[in-house]
This record gives C-alpha cells, sequence and structure tokens, in this order.
C-alpha cells in the first residue's frame, strides 16, 4: 500500500490528551466530532491542515498515557496515512493495529515538517522526496501484520471466529 | 525452567509454557471499562453482534471519570453503560463508588488472576500478585465476549528496593524517582517486578501507589508476590478464601534488576509536563501553587489521607491556593468520615469532591485556568491533563500535598511531621 503526502512533525512525548484531550470527553461518544480536534494540544492547526493520505511524524514515546482508543482512532479518521515515530507508547501502538491505523518505527530525524513523503507501509519503505532519501522502517510483529492485514482486531476475530494468531 | 511472575501467571492461564517473547492467548479473570472507554467497547461488541459478557460476574461497567455527569453528552454515554449492565448481567460501579482501580482492588481482584482493563491504570491490580494491564476498547470488549485475550508474554525488569523510608518520604517518592531514573519510556512493554525487604515492608496502600504508576515507566505491568501483607489485606476486604501465594522462583530470568535503596530518597516531585521530569522536593520549592489535589486512584486511600489529615490538622490551607479532597472510593470516603478525616480537611479550607476520577482527567470538579498551577497527587501530568493545556502540574506525595496547601507554595512536609 503506497500511501504520498506531506509530514506534520511533532517532538517527543506526544501524551494521549494532547491527541484526545480530556476537557472533550464528552465528545468521544461522536468520534467524527473529536477528530476535528486531533492533536489539537500539540498544533492548534493540525487537524484543520491535515490533507488524507498526510502523514504524524514524531520522536520518542508518541502516544503515552491513557488507553484511549480514540486516540488512534481520530488520527485515521482525520485521514492520517501512518504515524512515523522513533518509538511509540504500548497500549498506543496496540491500539492503533486494532484501529487499523498504520504506525512504523522508524529514524524521524530526517524528516521535516512539510516534507513529502511517500511511504509502502507493507514494506516499511519510506521515501523522503523532499529531500531524495529512503529511510526503512522497522517491520512490525507477525501478530500485528497478521491482525493490520485483517483490517483490525474486530474484523480479525469477526473473520476467524476467534483469535487465529499463529504465522 | 524457572519463571518470572508474571510468566508463572501467563502459563497457567493460557494451558502453555510461556516465556518472555511468547505469544499466548490468554483466559482472563476478570475486565473493566470506564465511562470514557466502556461506550466505544459497547459499540464494537454491537458491531460484532456479540453484546454479551462471558464472566458478567467478573465484568465490571465503571461510571468514575465523569461522574457525577457534567452533561448531556456524557450521561447519554452512561447509558449505554447502564443499558449494558441491564442486559448482559455485567457489574455496575455507579457514580457514587470510586475509581476503578481503587474499586477492582477492594472488592474484585485476586492473587494469580488476569485482569484487562479500557484503563492505563489498570496495572494497579498488580499490587495483589496479579497480572492486570491496560488495554484499549476493541482489545477489552473482545476480552469481555469472549473471556480471552492475546498478549505477548514481557520482560521482566526486577526493582529490588531496600532500606527503611525515611520520615515524610513515601512509596510515591519512590515510584517518582525511579521513573525519573529510567524514564517514561524505560519499561516500555516490560513487567516490572517490585520486590526486596523495602517491599516486603510495605503495606498494600504502598504497593498499590506503585503498581498503579508501572505505565509512567511505559510498563505493561507491575507485579509483587502475594504474600502475608497481601492475605491480610483480602481477610480485611472479606475474601481471604482467594488468597493463594504468588511468587517468582529465586531464579527465574530479569532482563534488568535495579536496585533502590529507599533510606536516600528525599521527598519526589514530577514537574511539568512529563512524568519523568522529577525533582527533589528542595530544588522546586517556593514555586507558586494555585490548586492542591489530594486523591485519585494513585494515592486516595485511607492511608493518604491520614497523612495529609495529620499535616493539615489545626491549620488551614493558604488563601490564594485552593484545596480539593478526592477519596478513591465511598469505602475510603466513609472510612473518612468515621475517623474525622473529613472534618478536619473542610476545617482547613479543603472542598471534598466526590469519589471517582473528575480532576485528575480534566473532565470536571477542579480544571485549571490559564497559567495556574496545580500540585496533585495523581499519577500523571501530560499538558491539558486537568483540563488545560495552559496549565502545569506538579506530582507528589499526599504529605507534600498537603503541606504546598498551607504553604501556597511547593513545600517540604518534613517540618510538618
Amino acid at each position: 500500500m503506497q500511501i504520498k503526502g506531506k509530514a506534520f512533525k511533532f517532538g517527543d512525548s506526544i501524551s494521549t490528551d494532547h491527541i484526545a484531550p480530556g476537557r472533550l470527553f464528552h465528545l468521544r461518544t461522536n468520534l467524527p466530532e473529536l477528530a476535528k480536534h486531533v492533536l489539537e494540544d500539540a498544533d492548534p492547526e493540525f487537524a484543520s491542515k491535515v490533507q488524507p493520505g498526510d502523514f504524524v511524524v514524531a520522536g520518542k514515546n508518541f502516544g503515552l498515557g491513557s488507553s484511549r482508543e480514540h486516540a488512534p482512532t481520530i488520527i485515521k479518521l482525520a485521514g492520517v496515512g501512518a504515524v512515523l515515530a522513533q518509538s511509540f507508547a504500548r497500549i498506543f501502538y496496540r491500539n492503533a493495529i486494532n484501529v487499523g491505523l498504520p504506525v512504523l518505527i522508524c529514524d524521524t530525524t530526517q524528516i521535516d515538517q512539510g516534507d513529502e513523503l511517500e511511504v509502502d507501509v507493507g514494506k516499511g519503505e519510506i521515501k523522503n522526496i523532499t529531500k531524495g532519501i529512503a529511510i526503512q522502517a522497522k517491520s512490525l510483529p507477525a501478530v500485528m501484520i497478521k491482525i493490520l492485514n485483517d483490517g483490525g482486531l474486530l474484523e480479525h476475530f469477526r473473520k476467524h471466529g476467534g483469535f487465529a494468531l499463529d504465522a | 525452567m524457572s519463571k518470572t511472575i508474571v510468566e508463572k501467571i501467563l502459563s497457567e492461564h493460557s494451558g502453555t509454557d510461556a516465556y518472555a517473547g511468547d505469544i499466548v492467548v490468554a483466559d482472563i479473570d476478570a475486565a473493566l471499562v470506564q465511562d470514557g472507554t466502556g461506550p466505544l467497547a459497547v459499540q464494537q461488541l454491537q458491531k460484532l453482534g456479540m453484546e454479551k459478557a462471558a464472566k458478567p460476574e467478573r465484568t465490571v461497567l465503571f461510571i468514575d471519570h465523569a461522574a457525577p455527569s457534567p452533561r448531556k453528552e456524557l450521561s447519554n454515554a452512561h447509558k449505554i453503560l447502564r443499558d449494558f449492565a441491564a442486559k448482559t448481567g455485567a457489574i455496575l460501579s455507579d457514580i457514587n463508588e470510586g475509581v476503578c482501580h481503587q474499586r477492582m482492588v477492594e472488592d474484585y481482584m485476586n492473587p494469580g488472576e488476569v485482569l484487562i482493563g479500557a484503563d492505563s491504570h489498570t496495572c494497579t491490580a498488580g499490587a495483589l500478585g496479579a497480572f492486570a494491564t491496560g488495554m484499549g476498547s476493541t482489545d477489552v470488549a473482545i476480552g469481555i465476549a469472549s473471556g480471552k485475550t492475546w498478549l505477548r508474554v514481557p520482560e521482566t525488569f526486577k526493582v529490588y528496593v531496600t532500606g527503611e523510608f525515611k520520615k515524610g518520604v513515601y512509596p510515591k517518592d519512590l515510584i517518582l524517582h525511579f521513573i525519573g531514573m529510567i524514564g517514561a519510556d524505560g519499561a516500555t512493554y516490560k513487567a516490572l517486578e517490585f520486590c526486596g525487604p523495602a517491599v516486603d515492608a510495605m503495606d498494600m496502600s504502598g504497593r498499590f501507589t506503585l503498581a498503579n504508576m508501572a505505565v509512567e515507566a511505559g510498563a505493561k505491568a507491575g507485579l509483587f508476590a502475594s504474600d502475608e501483607t497481601t492475605r491480610r489485606y483480602l481477610e480485611e476486604r472479606g475474601r481471604g478464601d482467594k488468597w493463594r501465594r504468588v511468587v517468582a522462583d529465586p531464579d527465574a530470568t530479569y532482563e534488568e534488576v535495579f536496585e533502590i535503596d529507599v533510606s536516600e530518597l528525599e521527598p519526589t516531585i514530577s514537574c511539568p509536563h512529563t512524568v519523568d521530569n522529577t525533582k527533589t522536593v528542595g530544588e522546586v520549592a517556593g514555586t507558586k501553587i494555585d490548586q492542591v489535589l489530594i486523591g485519585t486512584c494513585t494515592n486516595g486511600r485511607i492511608e493518604d489521607l491520614r497523612i495529609a489529615a495529620k499535616i493539615l490538622e489545626g491549620k488551614t490551607r493558604n488563601p490564594n491556593t485552593r484545596l480539593l479532597i478526592c477519596p478513591a472510593s465511598a469505602d475510603v470516603y466513609l472510612k473518612a468520615i468515621e475517623e474525622g478525616l473529613i472534618a478536619k480537611f473542610i476545617a482547613a479550607g479543603a472542598a471534598i469532591v466526590n469519589p471517582g476520577c473528575g480532576a485528575c482527567v480534566g473532565v470536571h470538579a477542579g480544571i485549571l485556568g490559564d497559567g495556574e498551577a496545580c500540585l496533585a497527587t495523581q499519577n500523571r501530568n501530560f499538558q491539558g491533563r486537568m483540563g488545560n493545556p495552559e496549565g502545569f502540574i506538579y506530582l507528589g506525595s499526599p504529605a507534600v500535598a498537603a503541606a504546598t496547601a498551607i504553604e501556597g507554595t511547593i513545600a517540604d512536609p518534613r517540618k510538618y511531621l
């Protein structure tokens, strides 16, 4: 799956409070509305500027904090093609796979705000078109590839009538 | 081969000989959701056509994050949980009962069990010798319906704790110090096993504080051996029959071992906006504080309130500093009334808020104004956490919080003890 878009660059330790703030708790049962505020507390202009296929690019420990699955869900709903980070917090990472949001662990220091990227999620190949460089992402664990390929955990469970995680 | 606590529990629950790195499908003993994550879990089950609970008597739906509801959208979210409980026989823990993590250890969890919860601080129950971990709504929804979940068995970091706490220094200071030491991502994907003579000597309240904050180092779970202290706690809660010894094999394999001597610790503060941004109280003493929050699932137990009340007794809060007291559960609240602690807090100028998550999670009951600073006993201080990205959150022990309320600036509690 090839995705092409622009990089929106964030720093380290972007928490679930940055992505889906507690002060918007009342919107959690209205995800399209909550998505209009995605990442608002890290970059107030992000939600209005992001275009389908664009990328969230961040430093270390992206998604730390709450278990709220709303965080990856609204990033996906906002049209983001993938999140690229140096590392992810555990629960966010698992949630992202469950909701079908591609997450790639890679060296994001070679990507700046506004860079044009082309990403092959399956192969983990990232082309920074602006800078003319290629970046390779770490491959996902086999279990997660399986869930992602099934279209997320719900679809996986529905398709197999339970967990079918053997590679 | 020898096993860590987490390897033992997950082997037993998956019917396999599991070690760190293995992927297992494990039976779960209990599951929880709360009003922030539960409605989405119910909606996922509806999509799956599996609106049921495999173990309704161990499936607990908590209305604690916005309790009582501050607005109609949340009341409607609460209705989703009320309806699901009525339909499936799952337990509803309503607005008066308290924070999910405190309620789970008070009445539902036992040593050797597996709990998954749609809340990151589900790891609190690890203090009882259980494997307890936070997940998202879809994972927990499927766990509720099927009674199973998939897990990668985590490697374990052993945190070996020695020494005696100095006066005015508490397990909260230990966990803040530890997170500062290894970083907010220092234990990502790992289990933390707390042990050593200082842990053996620690009461359950202190162990809950440590387990609660394991996730703030990125960990999947924070575990303790179940010992005589655990047994006494379960007996007091009326389920001594559920006690069993859960302990790591002496030669189990640990990925890393950390040793901490608590007698060297000072009262410790996490500064904005990350939990690992720690300083000793002396380094930040004098910082102006507009609001103090004592309570939440991290430090809202009766032991915490006793410490705070001892410092606040006969004194009043600084007139420029609001003081909120939030007992972790109805049970704690009642005890605090019976012991006269609530009267002392009110005399000191405190506002008592309903047991629940309100101010900590930024939904209601204590939202910060622009530029305001709060010293809270809660577990995290991310930007925006208390409802306003223009606010600043410092974390400390109940003793630091009480002393800070008196002085209006971050204060060392030792002079009041």
